[in-house]
């Protein structure tokens, strides 16, 4: 019993260190008062400025922009390499998937800076060059969620196909498909996340007028704290904390079904 | 033939490995290895042993080293509890704990900068208490503050996932021939559960040696890391030479933790935390 409430108790603990922060800034959002600790009564007033906001809402559409957009190349991308790679005898497998480590393991500002120091040399920075590094730490995440997929197929399933007289295409889309497709799923909503978050490589790698949320952000905390940020966290937050929602109901719903079939054959 | 036709799917992303990930890393090492009028030099490497660099990596060492082992303390409770919760229980509680990873990266400096802010929450707290006020604000605390709660999900998220890998009949099995609960943590819940804690410790303490805006914006200029000498080489000073032979020296750093921590999967890199 004792035990059980010690560990309540922790649980409390981190709970509170990892809300308190949230929590500041939900609250601060809605209080009609410049200052971080005295209440001055509830107040909309951060977020209408954060809707008139031009700076912000364009940061906030280029940064769905890049999200979208990286993810879906480096999905393609990714999921085609992964295939061809998995034909691959192990030694070229094995370059492949080293090659491949290079920005998983790389510290993200290293991968921001050699990027920027190429484009640089050969072109001017811009979207497209934003783009092409997410693209690029993107990948590595699609493939390493469809290798394992692959592998666990049965590969006499796809040549039986073959022998029965199928197109290659149809074999992939009937046989191949329908069993990488979770891995390719969660390789994308990997590559959107990484995409979302990340802050360092867009740094080095944007051309001057360019800005993701996470950059502007950084520019804004340096010359101080304005309130409409108070107003931004408090929707990210909600709009992450639905759409994870909708992902976690989802899944189960997923799994529980394919349970039952299970249960019934 | 078949087997030939597909491994050419891979093509494109052959061609993207060699133009965006090896070329770059080249660039990295040509400029590193060079001065700004192209001549070879190992000058921008050896710069790292001048005391401003020496101070900004030893720093920075120290930090992620605190920062990892301050994650590792708090994740593991925190895991073994998360793992012996009832399984219909378990998706939410983890859930609640992955959520604040989800909000922008940037905001959650900002939360930490007003929570440690002279005037904000923590010390007007502590103020009705009657405590002295912290003053961390522009100190190396915190910064380590800020970078345990930006990685420490992705602490716990490998530990925990080696745990609920372990089975429950292994321990059952354990406790009927006699062993207590020391020896089954020790026997069996420390062993298996040690592939998580080093993917966990790498995917800590790397951000932790490398970040450079945590300590930029919680730092107050004062708190220099290799991180922030780094990007003011190439943003402030313009010299891509310098900045690039530090790069190097980072990468080595990095390779080298990675080599200690024994990173012979390749999943430990990245994958792991999911």
């Amino acid at each position: 019993m004792v035990k059980k409430s010690a560990q309540r108790i922790y649980l409390g603990l981190i709970f509170l260190f990892l809300y308190l922060p949230i929590v500041v800034l939900i609250v601060l959002s809605f209080n009609d008062s410049k200052s971080r600790v005295v209440w001055g009564g509830f107040t909309l007033k951060w977020y209408q400025r954060l809707f008139e906001n031009n700076a912000i809402s364009e940061a906030f559409r280029t940064t769905i922009f890049i999200t979208l957009i990286s993810a879906l190349a480096a999905t393609a991308l990714g999921t085609l390499a992964a295939l061809g790679i998995h034909a691959m005898k192990s030694k070229k497998q094995a370059l492949m998937l080293g090659a491949t480590n290079i920005p998983l393991l790389n510290a993200d500002i290293v991968t921001g800076l050699s990027m920027m120091l190429l484009f640089v040399r050969f072109n001017k920075l811009g979207m497209s060059t934003v783009l092409i590094a997410h693209i690029t730490f993107n990948v590595p995440y699609v493939i390493l969620n469809v290798l394992p997929r692959l592998k666990q197929l049965n590969q006499n399933t796809y040549e039986a196909a073959l022998d029965l007289g199928a197109t290659p295409w149809y074999a992939f889309r009937k046989i191949t498909w329908p069993q990488i497709r979770p891995g390719v799923f969660s390789g994308a909503l990997m590559a959107m996340t990484m995409s979302l978050d990340d802050f360092s490589v867009t740094y080095f790698t944007k051309g001057a007028g360019i800005n993701t949320l996470s950059t502007m952000i950084y520019t804004e905390m340096r010359k101080g704290i304005i309130p409409e940020m108070y107003a931004l966290s408090t929707i990210l937050f909600f709009i992450a904390l639905i759409l994870l929602l909708i992902m976690n109901f989802g899944s189960s719903r997923k799994e529980k079904l394919a349970k039952e079939r299970m249960e019934i054959r | 033939m078949n087997k030939l036709r597909r491994q050419l799917l891979a093509g494109p992303y052959l061609v993207w490995i060699i133009g965006f990930i090896l070329l770059p890393v080249f660039m990295i090492l040509y400029y590193a290895l060079t001065n700004s009028a192209g001549d070879f030099t190992l000058a921008n490497v050896l710069a790292i042993a001048e005391p401003i660099h020496r101070k900004a990596l030893l720093l920075s060492l120290q930090l992620a080293f605190l920062c990892t082992l301050v994650c590792l303390v708090l994740s593991y409770p925190l895991a073994m509890i998360l793992s012996t919760l009832r399984k219909n229980h378990q998706n939410l509680i983890v859930f609640i704990f992955i959520l604040p990873m989800w909000m922008n990266f940037m905001l959650r400096i900002l939360a930490w900068k007003l929570l440690l802010s002279n005037n904000g929450v923590i010390n007007t707290i502590l103020g009705v208490f009657g405590l002295p006020s912290l003053d961390i604000l522009n100190t190396p605390t915190a910064v380590v503050f800020c970078m345990v709660y930006d990685f420490l999900p992705f602490m716990i998220l490998p530990i925990y996932n080696a745990m609920a890998r372990i089975g429950q009949d292994v321990i059952e099995a354990a406790r009927d021939l006699g062993a207590g609960s020391v020896t089954v943590f020790f026997k069996i819940i420390l062993p298996l559960s040690l592939s998580g804690v080093i993917s966990g410790i790498i995917m800590v303490f790397v951000p932790a040696l490398t970040s450079f805006a945590i300590s930029d914006l919680l730092g107050g200029g004062k708190v220099l890391l290799i991180g922030n000498v780094i990007e003011q080489s190439f943003m402030q000073e313009y010299n891509w030479n310098l900045g690039s032979g530090l790069s190097l020296v980072l990468m080595v750093f990095v390779l080298v933790s990675m080599a200690l921590m024994g990173s012979h999967d390749p999943e430990g890199g990245g994958a792991g935390v999911w």
